[in-house]
């Protein structure tokens, strides 16, 4: 889950004028800690340049300084507030901890609390068909002033669900942290091509298009509904429903329970296909995609 | 003189994805090289939070990236707002091998690209 937006400080190891190199040893240790903490760290020697982002408030310099004594700095803006630390002979658990003490209490994401799962669109493969948009019920497509798709809610996306990705026609959906390829950003083969264009009829597991087999469902389960009402039997049969489409691998068990209820899926859906379709209305004319 | 390539690695701490074996030798090549060059713990957060950390990178000139797969990498960059300028390298430490990376990493600005050899398993 999203906690924050911000960046909390830049972290720099510095091995520039003025500094001792670190021994080897300790300035990859050093670095693997704070990378696996979560923190963006630039490696400064006598050579270079850091890019600083304007977003960097606070800049925290690392470094071993002649005498243990970190030279006090500031910015001639006055826009980057700079801190710097003396770490010789420090362990990496220490120099973490005395980062975590600088940045305070400011919010920060730490990896293995997040995944970061979300669509990315290869733009270069993409025909703005809008199925991703039609497809997915948790309102993670929008389209953008150009109408042209766009990921606008990736917080919203289902962890370890890449069932868009599935239904593109052109390959054109990545999720980077998923194991296998196309889908983790692989080139995309001829053959890859060939499945996923088939893969579009999956709405047919189904027995025809997704939406208008669940509307049936509701409709049918609804004069049921009059006759006998069971709705615990009518969840059961909705559960079988859904889950053909998880036993043949296509959306994970967690995402189904997290589907909304069947009448909230047909509002979903018909709204996201009124959208799909005002935004394929609004594109210029242009020729069909091979 | 070529511009002098800014060096960017990923962690990809986020998810077991990328082979650590690949990753902790890249990053231990590079802090063994004694060059400079900017290390981010995750790509794919970054992208997912729209870091203006992305925008100063993709600003920077010329860029070479260890991270992941190249189409992958950039469609993060595009839509976090930050595309990637033309001539950006981009190494896959998911396929490559640690020593590939390395040496495409780090050779002289305007020296020819290596073809790079599949990736052997070494988590």
């Amino acid at each position: 889950m999203i906690t924050h937006t911000a960046r909390p400080l830049k972290v720099v190891l510095y091995e520039g004028n003025g500094a001792l190199p670190l021994p080897p040893e300790a300035r990859l240790k050093v670095l693997t800690a704070l990378l696996d903490k979560g923190y963006a760290v630039s490696r400064v020697t006598p050579t270079s340049v850091t890019p600083t982002s304007s977003d960097d408030h606070t800049l925290l310099l690392l470094g071993t300084f002649p005498q243990r004594q970190a030279p006090a700095l500031e910015d001639v803006t006055g826009r980057i507030q700079i801190e710097t630390r003396d770490i010789t002979d420090l362990d990496p658990e220490t120099v973490v901890a005395l980062v975590d003490k600088t940045r305070g209490d400011k919010p920060m994401n730490e990896p293995g609390k997040w995944k970061p799962w979300f669509p990315v669109i290869d733009y270069s493969r993409c025909t703005n068909c809008m199925q991703c948009l039609s497809f997915c019920l948790f309102d993670v497509y929008g389209v953008s002033d150009e109408n042209k798709i766009q990921v606008q809610n990736n917080d919203n996306c289902k962890t370890n669900c890449p069932a868009c990705s599935r239904v593109c026609p052109e390959v054109a959906i990545m999720f980077p942290k998923y194991q296998a390829g196309p889908i983790n950003g692989d080139d995309v083969s001829a053959a890859d091509h060939g499945r996923e264009k088939m893969k579009v009829d999956i709405s047919s597991l189904l027995g025809g298009d997704i939406y208008s087999a669940l509307k049936d469902r509701s409709a049918a389960a609804k004069s049921r509904f009059s006759k006998e009402r069971s709705p615990d039997k009518a969840l059961d049969e909705r559960k079988k429903c859904l889950t053909k489409l998880v036993s043949d691998g296509f959306i994970p068990m967690d995402v189904l329970a997290s589907l909304p209820s069947p009448d909230e899926i047909l509002r979903k859906a018909e709204v996201a296909k009124a959208r799909a379709a005002a935004a394929l209305a609004a594109q210029p004319s242009q020729q069909p995609a091979s | 003189m070529p511009e002098a390539p800014v060096l960017l690695y990923c962690r990809c701490a986020y998810a077991q994805v990328v082979p650590s074996g690949v990753k902790n030798a890249v990053l231990a090549q590079l802090c063994d090289s004694g060059t400079s060059f900017e290390t981010v713990s995750d790509l794919c957060e970054m992208a997912a939070h729209r870091d203006p950390r992305l925008q100063q990178l993709s600003q920077c000139g010329h860029l070479r990236i260890a991270a992941c797969y190249p189409r992958a990498v950039t469609g993060l960059f595009h839509q976090a707002g930050a595309p990637l300028p033309e001539g950006t390298e981009i190494l896959n430490m998911r396929s490559q091998t640690a020593e590939d990376i390395t040496q495409q990493m780090l050779r002289p600005a305007g020296a020819a690209t290596p073809t790079p050899a599949p990736v052997a398993a070494q988590d």
